[in-house]
């Protein structure tokens, strides 16, 4: 196989993943189409500037990510005041962590799979400023390391653990809310300590 | 010996295997004496894995691998 076909295989196997995250981004079906086809249209147009050997899927994040932020005019604008209100650290932990294991038929190690469905999980991604949206994604989802995600979001390493940080606590609090308006929790049942 | 405080500050760059080697120590050693931080870092593991796999699950839509195909001008793709 010969480099061009090697490199079409290996971003055609990247093609469910890039897909998920454009979801996430766009929130909307087409979009998200049209964003990996043009991440695409653009990786093959570079082509020759991608070594192989090198994280070809970092790259391609890359690109997706410009193109997002380009294109949605999403510029990696500061926090507004009100998305950096404090949200307690282990907010969901200090909630959920002793939920009555009566109420949930699993097994503890499926408690959490049983708790949210996907599409809960999707939106609390989905309403997250894009701000700590990309750093959560690249992380939770893609797995990506904090050097990773500081190249391919062109930002300080700082940046994306006080965001990553940030966003978390804001989708655990998304999270939360969810599982209270199923009925799942009982909120007067809930006794959560101060924070020292 | 790590206290419980400095565990739980470190335990998200513990999860995101971001520690160095060292440091990682310390937080495992802390969290095999203390049930408290156990429970904290095998709910937070649960999440993160809950997470990665409910917001993974969107299938291609019918036809966009052929679509995409089409990115790559006349390269001939076959999924083996």
């Amino acid at each position: 196989m010969n480099a061009q076909d090697q490199f079409v295989t290996d971003a055609m196997q990247h093609a469910p993943q890039l897909f998920s995250t454009a979801l996430r981004m766009t929130r909307n079906r087409s979009d998200a189409e049209d964003l990996v086809q043009e991440t695409f249209v653009k990786a093959w147009r570079s082509f020759h500037t991608f070594q192989t050997g090198t994280n070809l899927r970092a790259w391609l994040f890359r690109i997706m990510t410009n193109t997002y932020i380009n294109k949605y005019n999403a510029q990696q604008r500061r926090p507004t005041e009100s998305e950096l209100d404090e949200v307690e650290e282990l907010f969901l932990y200090k909630r959920l962590g002793s939920i009555d294991q009566s109420k949930l038929s699993s097994s503890a190690e499926d408690q959490m799979f049983e708790l949210f469905t996907d599409d809960e999980v999707k939106n609390a991604l989905e309403e997250l400023p894009e701000t700590f949206l990309l750093p959560v994604l690249m992380s939770d989802v893609e797995g990506f390391s904090y050097k990773e995600i500081a190249e391919i979001l062109e930002i300080p390493l700082g940046t994306v653990m006080s965001r990553l940080h940030r966003g978390r606590k804001l989708m655990q609090k998304m999270l939360y809310q969810y599982a209270v308006d199923r009925g799942l929790i009982d909120e007067s049942l809930i006794q959560v300590g101060n924070d020292e | 010996m790590a206290d419980c405080q400095e565990t739980l500050k470190e335990l998200e760059r513990f999860i995101d295997a971001e520690l160095a080697h060292f440091e990682a120590e310390v937080v495992v050693s802390h969290l095999k004496t203390c049930t408290d931080c156990q429970g904290a870092f095998e709910f937070h593991t649960e999440l993160r894995q809950a997470i990665r796999v409910k917001a993974t699950r969107d299938e291609l839509p019918d036809g966009f691998a052929e679509r995409l195909m089409q990115c790559f001008g006349d390269n001939v793709y076959s999924p083996d």
